[in-house]
This record gives C-alpha cells, sequence and structure tokens, in this order.
C-alpha cells in the first residue's frame, strides 16, 4: 500500500484547474506544465486533498472503493511529479509555528 | 467536389455524443470548452513580405482590434482559462500598442508566446523580456544561412533574426525559440539549424510549410520532396525529444512510429486563429471563409464563437476518413492536414497532398480546383524587402525567336510574335522586374 495514502497533500498554490467535459486540465504557473485529469473523479479527489486530514479521507469523500485506491495512490504520485500536487506537511508546521 | 468542410450530416449536437473514457486524444476530438492553445495574430501589418506567409500579411487592416478591445479579449481569456496564446501576425512588435497587450497578458494569467521576425527585439527590449517569467519568444528563420533564408523571407532577414537572438542571450534571456518552416531548400540544413540553436542557448521548432495565405503560391515549388519527408521524419525520430515541432507533422506517422505529441488536427477542437479585426477561425493555418467560425465582436464574444458556433461544432463531430478510411496507416495519421488539403484542392476526406505513402500525388494528379484566397493583406507593391524568388517570379520563357520582353517596353509591338496566336507574352501578373536591371519593380524604368 503506498505510504502516499495515509499523508495529507493539496493542490499546489501556483495551479489551475480548468473544468473540461471529460474531467480538468491542470495548469502550472509556475513550470507551465499542462496536465489533463480525465476523470471526473480524480478531480473530485484533487480538489478534496487540501481540506482532508489525509489523501484516504480525500478518497473517500470522494466515493472512491477502497478497492481502487492504490491505483489512485498512483495516479497522484504522476501529478506530484510535476508539482501539481504536493505534501502539505510543511505548509502545516509553519502554521503551526506561527 | 468537396470543398467546404462537409460532414456526414447530423442531427444532434456533437457534444451529446461525447464517450466516457477512453484516450485523451478521443475526447479532443470531441473540443474543449477553451482552447489548450490559441493563436492570436494581432495585426496583418509586416516589415517584411516573406514569400510562403500563412496570413498574406504586408498591409496592416483598418479595422484591427484597439488597445482596448485586445484587452477585453485577454479578460476573456483569463475568464475562461486560457492559460498561454501564441501572439504573431503580421509582426505583431510592430504595433505601438504591442509591449502594453504583452504586459497586460501576463499580468491577467494569460502567458505569452510571441512570433517575432526580430525587428524590434532591441537590447533594451531584450532586457525587458528576459525580467519577465511568463513570456517565451519565437524567432523565425526559414534557412540556416543567409543565403537560403533571405530567398523566402527576404534580404536582410536572415541577419535580424540572428541580431535579435544574439540581443536575447546577451541579455540572459533562457530557451528562445528558433522556428523555422520546413521547405525544400532548407530540409538538409537541420543539423545546422541545430547548431544554431545550440550556439544561442535556444530551442528549435520545426514546422510544416502550408500551402496557406502566400504559401499557396510558393508551395508546389517550396515543400519538400518525398525522399525529404523520409530525411526529416528519420531527423525527427532521432532528435525530436529536444525539438518542438507544433504538432505539425502528424502526417509523417504514417511512416511508422508516432512522433512526439498529439498527432491530432486540433482545429476547432483544441487550437483556434483570432485573427487582427477580431475574425475567429479554425486553426492558424485556415485564413479563409470556409473555416470562419465568426467575429468575437460581432457574435457575443470569443467564448461564445468557440463553444457554439456552427462550424466548430461541426468539427468536433465524428468525422470519417472518406478515401483514406481503407488505408492501414489512417489511424496514425488520420488523412492529415484539413488546410493543406483545402488550399491544394483536394476534397477534406481524402488523403493530405504530402501523404508519405504516396496517395497524395495521385490526388493532385487528378482535376482539381484550388480555391481563390478569401483575403488578401499582401502590400500592393513591393518594397526593397520583398524576397526576389527569381525561379519563381520570373517571366514564361521568351519565344525563342526574338529578344525578351520587359514588363514595360512601352513599344507598340512589344511581345508581339506574327507566328504565334497569343497576344503577348507579357504576364500582368508578374513583378520580378524589368530588363533595365533595377529588378524591384517599383518605377524603375
Amino acid at each position: 500500500m503506498d505510504s502516499l495514502l495515509g499523508e495529507p497533500w493539496a493542490l499546489s498554490p501556483s495551479v489551475a484547474l480548468r473544468p473540461e467535459p471529460f474531467g480538468a486540465l491542470a495548469y502550472h504557473f509556475g513550470n507551465r506544465k499542462l496536465t489533463f485529469l480525465k476523470r471526473k473523479e480524480l478531480v473530485e479527489v484533487v480538489k478534496n486533498l487540501e481540506s482532508a486530514p489525509d489523501v484516504r479521507t480525500a478518497l473517500q469523500a470522494a466515493g472512491i472503493p477502497p478497492s481502487q485506491h492504490d491505483a489512485y495512490a498512483t495516479a497522484l504520485r504522476g501529478l506530484a511529479a510535476t508539482d501539481m500536487i504536493r505534501p502539505r506537511a510543511a505548509a502545516d508546521e509553519k502554521q503551526v509555528g506561527a | 467536389m468537396t470543398l467546404a468542410p462537409e460532414r456526414p450530416s447530423r442531427t444532434e449536437p456533437a457534444l451529446a455524443a461525447r464517450p466516457q473514457g477512453g484516450s485523451l486524444v478521443q475526447q479532443f476530438e470531441y473540443g474543449l470548452d477553451a482552447p489548450i492553445c490559441l493563436t492570436w495574430e494581432l495585426t496583418y501589418a509586416c516589415n517584411l513580405e516573406c514569400a510562403h506567409c500563412l496570413s498574406s500579411s504586408g498591409r496592416r487592416d483598418p479595422r484591427e482590434l484597439n488597445t482596448e478591445q485586445c484587452k477585453a479579449v485577454i479578460d476573456e481569456l483569463q475568464r475562461m482559462q486560457v492559460f498561454y496564446v501564441n501572439i504573431g501576425g503580421g509582426e505583431p512588435t510592430i504595433r505601438p500598442d504591442f509591449w502594453e497587450i504583452l504586459e497586460y497578458a501576463v499580468d491577467h494569467e494569460v502567458g505569452v508566446k510571441f512570433s517575432t521576425n526580430g525587428v524590434r527585439i532591441t537590447p533594451e527590449r531584450a532586457r525587458f523580456l528576459a525580467s519577465t517569467d511568463y513570456v517565451d519568444v519565437q524567432i523565425s528563420l526559414d534557412g540556416a544561412t543567409a543565403e537560403v533564408n533571405d530567398y523566402v523571407r527576404g534580404p536582410g532577414s536572415y541577419d535580424t533574426a540572428l541580431r535579435a537572438l544574439q540581443n536575447l542571450q546577451d541579455a540572459g534571456f533562457a530557451d528562445a525559440k528558433i522556428s523555422v518552416v520546413c521547405t525544400r531548400e532548407n530540409i538538409g540544413q537541420l543539423d545546422e539549424f541545430k547548431a544554431l540553436a545550440d550556439r544561442f542557448g535556444a530551442t528549435l521548432r520545426l514546422t510544416r510549410l502550408r500551402p496557406s495565405g502566400r504559401g499557396a503560391d510558393v508551395w508546389d515549388e517550396l515543400h519538400p520532396l518525398p525522399e525529404q519527408q523520409r530525411e526529416l521524419y528519420d531527423w525527427l525520430m532521432a532528435n525530436g525529444e529536444d525539438v518542438l515541432t507544433g504538432d505539425s507533422f502528424f502526417h509523417l506517422a504514417a511512416f511508422g512510429e508516432s512522433l512526439p505529441g498529439l498527432n491530432l488536427c486540433g482545429a476547432g477542437r483544441v487550437v483556434c486563429l483570432i485573427d487582427p479585426i477580431g475574425d475567429v477561425y479554425a486553426c492558424p493555418f485556415a485564413i479563409h471563409d470556409n473555416f470562419l467560425a465568426g467575429n468575437l465582436l460581432a457574435d457575443g464574444g470569443f467564448q461564445k464563437v468557440w463553444q457554439t458556433s456552427k462550424l466548430f461544432t461541426e468539427l468536433r463531430s465524428p468525422q470519417t476518413g472518406g478515401a483514406c478510411s481503407s488505408c492501414a496507416f489512417f489511424d496514425s495519421c488520420r488523412g492529415g492536414c484539413m488546410a493543406a488539403k483545402f488550399f491544394t484542392g483536394l476534397p477534406l476526406d481524402g488523403p493530405d497532398p504530402e501523404c508519405v505513402q504516396g496517395y497524395g500525388e495521385s490526388a493532385l494528379a487528378a482535376a482539381r480546383t484550388i480555391p481563390a484566397p478569401s483575403q488578401d493583406h499582401s502590400k500592393a507593391n513591393p518594397t526593397r524587402n520583398q524576397p526576389v524568388m527569381l525561379q519563381l517570379l520570373s517571366r514564361p520563357p521568351a519565344a525563342p525567336s526574338g529578344p525578351p520582353v520587359s514588363t514595360c517596353a512601352e513599344h507598340p509591338l512589344a511581345g508581339f510574335d506574327p507566328d504565334e496566336s497569343s497576344p503577348s507574352a507579357v504576364d500582368p501578373t508578374s513583378h520580378a522586374g524589368c530588363a533595365c536591371g533595377k529588378a524591384d519593380g517599383t518605377g524603375c524604368c
């Protein structure tokens, strides 16, 4: 099981999501990468990340059955590779310290 | 003969038929809510008169969008989340408000890549560009040597482009693009282009010569020969990772392996063109009434034209392969480029004129009518920047008897050959020059 599922993540602050009929287009203003989220469920998950304590909770909130969690974890790792999403730990610590 | 972009007639709107799942390319065929990337020609005015200009540019159109209208377009693009535009022309930098429009776009989350021949990329402008981080610059260069480049782009244009690249490099602008239209004359220079790009810390971008605009006049003589297509394909397969192509060579996919990119005609589905007066066309290579979707001033804004125009809805409906559907390579090339077919007078549901399986040549050999251009902003009179393509614009061979006749010979019997039935050997459309030797034809004698 992917360790990511138990971690807090979020959409990168420089990424915008543009809704499309099949899902969404994600654009990173920093590195100018363009990525397509091909399923509406994945868009829902990515939007849920910020407010969920961990990725698994975000998946559950989007109604993704546990049997698909690993597959979604792989997709999220792909998005993390181009900084579309990033771990939230650093930001949380800052908030705690402030 | 079918010239209009006709499709099998459909009664339901295309978007209703969108399949669930499937590949991204399949989804793209049904169109997006907003273009991925949009070309915006800011002006038809140009300091050059390139022989193959896609938009037949030269003179400014008096109806050109003004600064405020351009800003309103940017506001709408921001609302639609079009994250970047390719700005071109004409020569966009000769608009006095070009830099203002550029800054406005960047400040409104619309990144800009602009194409220029380099004429206004001074050291000062280069420093400004280096200080922005949401602007890409693309310098057009159609020969790795002045001889090859200036032949189609006009005298001095090679030096102008290289000076601009030097200014950008000196200012610390990283990763400019060198944009090359691949022709019969320059296919043999691909390695030299790459070396040139490396020298300036730039990225090479290769695109296809389209028979659009003035390109229709020179396509027969400039489009790559069949063996050169193979050479280009092999070069791209070997170097493609570091080279941009604007997805323009998907017709070469029928050689075997697909090239990197979408390999899809994006016209009206993921790309389109806004012209200087706000007309919206299906793609940058199809500035013709048949591919005009609407006008963003007259038809309620760009979003409305993009999402609801009849033409774009048709382009997003499933297309049949026509004569190509029985070809084993149809799935890889998808019949090639719509604009290339249209402007060479070929049916849109048949092979591309440069079909690498050879079907284009037979199609070109059959009866066809090249469509008349629906607009032309070429300069009315040639200037000193006009390329002198002697091979292309020379007079028809003179009759074996008699001396050559110039277009401005005033003798009442000039060009008259009593043995010929044709009234005159003078071609009224030619302005290649004059026997006086001052080849620019402007008041030379």
